[in-house]
């Protein structure tokens, strides 16, 4: 079952969308969405860095996330700049950086568009296993933590006044978010990640009324988006990553559809 | 009074040193179990400061910060629940602790506000969302219970209702209630322990005692003009138009 092409790009592709449901969602309460982009920029010089040494790309790929997101930590602390500029910078000057070491390393010929878009086509059964068990890991440790850094999302105050200890799982979380960045670079590539995160659980906002609702039409909009975004591509003969972000994107625009019946109706 | 194994808190010479200076120092108190105990002071005067560390959300920078209890909950000044997230008052009511249905009905019950328990956190109004805030600390049946200006932005019954309550939670739940407040009436005469504060301890005491130490009349007396009115009939002095205490 898993000898053809696009059954195992189907595959690694649906586990990739019920990791990054619950993940996006926290990602968009926690208007994140510029870190999540920070992040898979600073991925690039991860897999650059795994060349140069010949590293494990998805290790040496979470190992610099993880980096880069404990240096955003401490940054945060000790400067006056806000998050977002300090995030332009981090995001800026690792994929600089990234850019800069693939220019030392004219010996390995690059796949430049296959890093920052992805070659999902060309999961392998190993990429496969790699991404349902670190999967499966990652939403363990999330089930795990959940309510302290649930509460901590809706207010840090009070879940630290109330023994939530937030300050573990915010960085337990920001390690997940490296993790699922990791797995998934190979397949979606670095540029489009966020849009997998983001879109699915903004589909899932316009459409839920409670947090557990929101995080399962998340999941359910990101295995449809692989789906249909796969079968799009094949069809049309468009490169994978991109066709899957697009559906994305049309599945969001059909959401608003409920919104705005609802909105008429109250009126 | 209170006996020593009631002790749920005990800050010793406690103080938050943030960006070159001291937001507060100096302040100890001591609460127990049933006891309520208030902090006045004006505006930045270290009130919600000092509540924080009782918390242990903000660590003291010196002195010694003492806890016997896990079982706090916390009603904060001000917090904004972001509109990205679909979250009901159910949800909310839940949100650090597993607490069974009846249990969130009944508290919301006791503030007024148990109709809403379906409804969106962010389509609520200033005055439910704090009666909501107050009901999911009652809620958690804490053993220490932080309040923070509860009562803000709530109608005028409705104020005086939960002033009530709180009074009563003290008692029925035996827990210690610590409380920022403005309105004068009720910490005078519902509270047991006053500590007036401005950067540090001015005075400290019952409020009869409190009511007639110099630090009080000169930090409320002479200080708030605005406020005075509210103060007045409270007070052991009278004061002129103007604001100043009368002679």
């Amino acid at each position: 079952m898993f000898d053809d092409f696009f059954t195992r790009a189907l595959i690694a592709g649906v586990g990739i969308a019920i990791i990054a449901g619950p993940l996006g969602c926290l990602v968009i309460w926690r208007r994140l969405s510029y870190f999540g982009d920070t992040l898979s920029h600073s991925a690039l010089l991860g897999v650059t860095l795994a060349y140069a040494f010949s590293m494990n790309i998805t290790l040496s790929v979470f190992i610099i996330s993880s980096v880069v997101a404990i240096l955003l930590i401490n940054l945060q602390k000790r400067t006056k700049l806000a998050g977002d500029s300090l995030l332009g910078l981090l995001a800026h000057s690792t994929l600089a950086i990234g850019l800069v070491l693939i220019g030392f390393l004219s010996s390995i010929r690059f796949d430049l568009m296959g890093l920052l878009f992805g070659d999902i086509l060309a999961v392998t059964t190993d990429d496969i296993a790699l991404v349902w068990i670190g999967g499966i890991i990652i939403l363990g440790v999330l089930y795990f933590i959940w309510k302290s850094l649930f509460s901590a999302t809706v207010n840090y105050d009070l879940a630290a006044a109330e023994g939530m200890r937030p300050e573990i799982s915010n960085l337990i979380f920001t390690l997940l978010l490296a993790g699922v960045i990791a797995l998934s670079i190979k397949m979606i590539g670095a540029l489009l990640i966020t849009g997998l995160l983001l879109i699915p659980a903004a589909i899932a906002r316009n459409l839920s009324n409670s947090p557990k609702q929101m995080i399962i039409i998340a999941i359910l909009a990101g295995i449809a988006s692989v789906v249909l975004g796969l079968f799009t591509s094949l069809e049309l003969n468009t490169s994978s990553g991109p066709s899957i972000v697009v559906v994305s994107l049309a599945l969001f625009i059909l959401s608003l559809i409920p919104l705005e019946i609802r909105g008429q109706l109250q009126k | 009074m209170a006996e020593k194994n009631n002790l749920l808190v005990k800050l010793d010479n406690g103080g938050v040193y943030k960006s070159s200076k001291w937001l507060v120092r100096g302040v100890s108190l001591e609460l127990y179990k049933g006891q309520i105990v208030t902090l006045i002071g004006p505006n930045g005067s270290g009130k919600t400061t000092t509540a924080k560390m009782i918390l242990n959300i903000l660590k003291s920078d010196e002195g010694k910060m003492e806890s016997y209890t896990s079982k706090m909950a916390y009603v904060p000044q001000k917090i904004s629940i972001d509109w990205t997230m679909p979250l009901r008052v159910i949800d909310f009511m839940k949100l650090t602790n597993h607490i069974n249905n009846a249990d969130i009905t009944e508290a919301l019950k006791l503030t007024g506000v148990e109709n809403l328990l379906y409804n969106q956190i962010n389509n609520l109004s200033g005055g439910e969302f704090q009666r909501v805030l107050i009901a999911r600390a009652i809620a958690k049946k804490p053993e220490l219970l932080v309040l923070d200006e509860p009562v803000q932005g709530v109608d005028f019954n409705g104020e005086i209702a939960l002033y009530n309550l709180i009074k009563k939670i003290a008692s029925t739940l035996n827990c210690g209630i610590l409380l920022i407040s403005h309105d004068m009436h009720f910490v005078m005469s519902a509270t047991d322990h006053v500590i007036c504060l401005n950067g540090h301890i001015c005075c400290s005491g019952t409020p009869s005692a409190v009511i007639k130490d110099s630090a009080y009349i000169e930090l409320f007396g002479e200080h708030t003009a605005a406020t005075l009115s509210l103060y007045k009939h409270h007070h052991d002095h009278s004061h002129e138009t103007d604001g100043s205490v009368a002679k």
